[in-house]
């Protein structure tokens, strides 16, 4: 290619002839030299037809190494970008009363998801649809929709209303061809038929907050909640998670490149999650509700034999539903503000003085640690007063009940009596023993919303507030006041223990789980009939004697709320001071503050040898628990005994007549 | 008249005929040929490519209709015509650059079009053909080899324009037209120490391009290409998309219709300049093979076509047209494949497209004209 132009020349024209014809030639600069200018083009060809090949070679490797050598990855890779792998919610158990009527149940509700676009305005989609649906959204609403979608995960849509009505459903179908990137997705939601009826047992699920995950991830439970919008939060809800949640399943989709399902390519459905039969009897439920009326306070009936809670009521109560929709931050704090509290469940949550209540429980004590025989008797005076004080721990009634014996003492609810005995038996053994009931433990019942209660104790008071016990704290002890709280389901199921001579139930609400086979299984008690060993069997009847006194003997306390009662009960009332009277002083109800006025309480089982249904009734500020507490058994009874379940064990055929030491004589069923 | 007899005779009169017509229009018939295989071809990407859109097809069809009728009007113009009316177009297109620094229309943070009522013109796009011609006409007129002073005007008619372009900016376009001058200049007869100086300059030229002359999102674009990762949602996003789906398309393709990467919008611009992804992703290795049978045959025909021309400036001009040809298809399938920066350049003859399909009817329309009126004169 560089030769010099004589040397080219040479080689070009190797006739002598020409190349001096030629020089002559190109002296003249005017002339072209056709055969050079050939000579060159074709050589100049010859590189660019070898450059065109060079060309070609290096787009072949390249895409020889692009489409064989590296075609799995890149195969792979584009697989990734086409497959998405959605996860398929699991449709949640269902939750039943005891007579299959659904208590929560799922609905379809649909919603609209936007699914940003490029070439669509998704803020102008936005505010069309609004005015076009009455959405009611704000413009700061509004506004984060369209934060979110720019910042949004890709391929996600984002939901602008969660709950469509009808007419919105068919308002947006015929004008559906104006938003073709909004897309009307159906869900399932939690609907809670019976609304704040049945809140406090069965509780509700919502979103899923920032914690929800934390726990979950802690729990290793995170994957199975893929996709899932909703947890139990409260109540059964919360406490059958796992169990109502089901197992979530997955999708495998083709999507472009805007997230959009163009199809399925492969389906793995979910497991439903398991539906839960419950022990509770939506009507009795309901009627504890109505029982209530405006009252403060709580019911709760269980079956003593076996534990299955029939009614578990909290007035006030509040619509749960409101939570599955997403409460809105002025209706949760009118919740939060009310001074009713509906928000606590008065059934597991309220720490409440027990009061009389209790005073059989304590007579076991007494019995079975030989302080008092059933019939040993006592001076009922108008006050107890410890040796060597002045101090007057007076009786309910001003003038004092005379000679008493056990049946009596808990037939006219005497104080004194009990005054005495626990000044006897000390703090320590009644901390035992109200520890053996169950107080100041978890009642093991199937909600996670409970306290405890104070089982008061020396080293309680220590721990609590500094100070030794006092002797003189103990005395109040003896009629369920003083340190002693409780709260109404321990109540119940202590008097449960009782009503069945010492054999323990733990109270619940699961009756039965039915998987998404169709297989049941049945609620096992984790305490298999345990039952408390007393040295004497008879002591059971005696206490239980002092009950059937108080619904029937002459002198009972809840003789008028169960007069003419069509099977025979047992029960025990209860009257607890909020506020200590100053001494001398006269309880007058007019002349207290409504919160301040005494909370009525009233324990009751029926039939009186094998009962069907124990009920436990708390009033906040109410006044006397058998004026006010026993009229409501007495009716939640006769609706249960005599209305919904006619057919059952009302009691023995043949009646006989029983003298119970100083409570008198009774006709028992 | 025997029966055999009769049928020889008919079909010499037949392809007689066709080749009468044929040369009476100017048409050069194997390059036709070609150009409707690319057509074919391209219609079969395209109605992959556009989602099966119908619409899209027609109007491809009707451009490349339209630009076959420009290739035979323009065929129909003696060459020598191109020569003499070479300056005008390239002072008319001056001209229109300049105009359109001043009242272009803005698209995508450039000024390339030039709105003339009826339809947008794109200046750039002319010198795309008249670069080539003046240099061919201004070169060919002088003795070659061209002596420097000569060679040095020709890089100034060439930098004029280009560097009008580049101020655009269209850094694409400047460089089609820059390599197309160049290809013209090589082919005249340019001295090699020219080449390989200029070549070492050029090499020199670059890190200064780089930090004072190129813009930030041209900067990206060769950034992105040597690591299209960087930033694998934004401006890798295309280079990524296009590479995974030529890399899926693997010997054979996925079939027609069923490129996932195509068929589902990852790839950016699918009918337009990433075309060649498509037919990749659902004709594999296959598919690049047959396209480059049928352009390696278009270029063949053409360089055959060069070295048959009459006189330096036809060949010349025919030549830089192959070549420039042959360019275009190696930086678009080049940076539709990663190799090269993503320029904008569509496929010649199979992406979809109006402005860049008339250039190339009217250079080939040059080319035939060449060919068949040499014909007819050497017959006369």
């Amino acid at each position: 290619m560089f030769l010099s132009k004589r040397k080219k020349e040479r080689t070009l024209f190797k006739d002598k002839e020409k190349r001096k014809k030629r020089r002559a030639v190109n002296n003249d600069y005017n002339v072209k030299d056709i055969e050079l200018e050939n000579h060159i083009f074709r050589q100049r060809t010859y590189i660019c037809i070898g450059v065109m090949i060079v060309m070609f070679a290096i787009l072949f490797s390249n895409l020889y190494f692009l489409q064989i050598v590296s075609f799995d990855d890149y195969q792979t890779r584009s697989n990734e970008n086409r497959i998405r792998v959605l996860p398929v919610v699991p449709q949640r158990g269902i939750i039943y009363d005891r007579n299959r009527i659904a208590l929560a149940d799922n609905f379809p509700v649909y919603h609209l998801v936007i699914y940003p676009n490029k070439n669509i305005d998704t803020r102008q989609s936005i505010i069309s649809l609004n005015k076009l649906l009455n959405l009611d959204l704000t413009d700061k609403e509004i506004e984060t929709l369209v934060r979110s979608s720019r910042t949004r995960k890709r391929f996600s849509g984002i939901e602008i209303s969660d709950v469509l009505t009808d007419n919105q459903i068919a308002l947006f179908a015929t004008h559906r061809y104006r938003f073709p990137n909004v897309q009307l997705s159906a869900s399932l939601k939690r609907y809670y038929p019976f609304s704040d009826i049945t809140t406090h047992a069965i509780g509700y699920v919502s979103r899923i907050n920032q914690k929800d995950v934390e726990n979950l991830t802690l729990a290793k439970k995170i994957e199975n909640y893929e996709g899932s919008t909703e947890i139990g939060k409260l109540g059964i809800e919360r406490y059958y998670e796992d169990l109502l949640h089901g197992q979530t399943g997955s999708k495998e989709v083709e999507v472009n490149s805007h997230g959009q399902i163009i199809r399925t390519l492969k389906n793995n459905p979910p497991t439903p999650g398991n539906d839960l039969t419950l022990t509770l009897d939506i009507r009795l439920q309901y009627y504890a509700q109505e029982l209530l009326g405006n009252m403060k306070g709580a019911i709760v009936a269980l079956e003593p034999s076996s534990g299955e809670i029939l009614a578990f009521y909290s007035n006030p109560s509040y619509d749960p539903n409101l939570f599955v929709r997403g409460i809105r931050s002025n209706e949760y704090k009118a919740l939060l503000d009310n001074e009713d509290r509906p928000l606590i469940n008065r059934v597991t949550q309220g720490g409440y003085s027990p009061a009389s209540t209790i005073k059989p429980l304590l007579a076991i004590m007494g019995l079975n640690e030989n302080l008092v025989t059933p019939t040993s008797s006592y001076f009922g005076a108008p006050a107890f007063m410890l040796p060597g004080s002045t101090h007057k721990f007076r009786d309910w009634r001003a003038w004092g009940h005379g000679w008493l014996d056990l049946y009596r003492a808990i037939e006219v609810s005497a104080d004194t009596y009990f005054y005495d005995l626990a000044h006897r038996a000390g703090i320590d053994t009644i901390h035992k023993y109200l520890d053996i009931f169950g107080f100041g433990r978890e009642t093991g019942i199937d909600i996670k919303e409970e306290s405890l209660g104070v089982n008061p104790s020396k080293e309680w008071k220590l721990r609590r507030f500094k100070q030794k016990w006092h002797v003189g704290d103990t005395i109040p002890i003896g009629i369920g006041q003083g340190y002693w709280t409780t709260t109404l389901l321990q109540l119940a199921k202590a008097h449960a223990t009782l009503a069945n001579y010492g054999k323990v139930v733990t109270p619940h609400l699961l009756k039965s789980i039915t998987n998404s086979q169709g297989q049941t299984n049945q609620y096992q008690d984790q305490e298999q009939g345990r039952v408390i060993e007393l040295k004497d069997k008879s002591y059971w009847e005696a206490a239980r004697a002092g009950m059937y006194l108080v619904v029937n003997g002459p002198e009972g306390t809840g003789k008028r709320a169960f007069f003419g009662a069509k099977y025979k009960a047992a029960g025990k009332s209860g009257t607890a001071q909020i506020v200590s009277i100053k001494q001398g002083e006269k309880y007058n109800a007019k002349n207290l503050k409504a919160e301040h006025r005494d909370n009525a309480l009233f324990v009751a089982f029926a039939p009186y040898y094998k009962p069907r249904i124990l009920c436990a009734v708390i009033l906040e500020n109410e006044g006397g628990g058998s004026a006010k507490g026993a009229p409501i058994i007495r009716k939640l009874m006769d609706k249960y005994l005599l209305e919904l379940y006619p057919n059952g064990y009302m009691g023995e055929a043949v009646g006989k007549s029983i003298k119970f030491g100083m409570g008198g004589t009774v006709e028992v069923k | 008249m025997s029966n055999e007899n009769y049928r020889s005779s008919y079909e010499t009169t037949m392809f007689q005929n066709k080749n009468s017509i044929l040369s009476r229009w100017h048409i050069d018939l194997p390059l036709m040929l070609g150009f409707i295989m690319t057509l074919a071809l391209s219609l079969f990407v395209l109605y992959s490519a556009s989602g099966q859109h119908p619409d899209m097809l027609v109007r491809q069809i009707i451009r490349t209709l339209l630009a076959f009728l420009v290739m035979i009007l323009v065929a129909q113009i003696p060459p020598k015509y191109f020569a003499k009316f070479s300056i005008y177009a390239y002072i008319f297109g001056l001209i229109l650059l300049v105009l359109v620094e001043v009242v272009g229309d803005i698209s995508k943070g450039a000024q390339r079009w030039l709105n003339i009522g009826f339809m947008r013109i794109q200046p750039s796009e002319i010198f795309k053909v008249v670069m080539p011609l003046t240099i061919a006409a201004f070169l060919s007129k002088q003795r070659l080899p061209p002596r420097t002073h000569h060679v040095l005007f020709a890089f100034v008619i060439l930098a004029v324009p280009v560097a009008f372009i580049l101020i655009q900016p269209d850094l694409g376009t400047s460089v089609l037209v820059a390599v197309s001058g160049l290809i013209a200049i090589f082919l005249a007869g340019m001295s090699y120490y020219w080449i390989i100086g200029g070549a070492a300059i050029a090499g020199a030229a670059l890190p200064i391009m780089w930090n004072y002359v190129m813009h930030d999102y041209q900067k990206m674009r060769v950034m992105m290409l040597i690591n299209p990762e960087l930033d694998p949602l934004g401006a890798g996003y295309h280079i990524i998309q296009s590479k995974i789906a030529i890399g899926s398309g693997g010997l054979f393709g996925k079939g027609w219709l069923q490129g996932s990467q195509s068929q589902l919008d990852f790839l950016p611009e699918p009918h337009t300049d990433f075309i060649f992804a498509v037919l990749s992703e659902e004709t594999g290795l296959m598919g690049f093979l047959v396209l480059s049978l049928i352009y390696a045959y278009i270029l063949s025909r053409c360089v055959y076509i060069s070295l048959c021309a009459k006189n330096s400036f036809e060949r010349i001009l025919v030549a830089t047209f192959t070549y420039t040809f042959m360019f275009y298809i190696f930086v678009n399938i080049g940076m539709v494949s990663g190799i090269l920066p993503v320029v904008g350049v569509p496929l010649p003859m199979i992406s979809y497209g109006g402005t860049a399909m008339i250039t190339l009817s009217v250079s080939f329309g040059i080319i035939m004209s060449i060919h068949t009126h040499k014909r007819t004169l050497t017959f006369k």
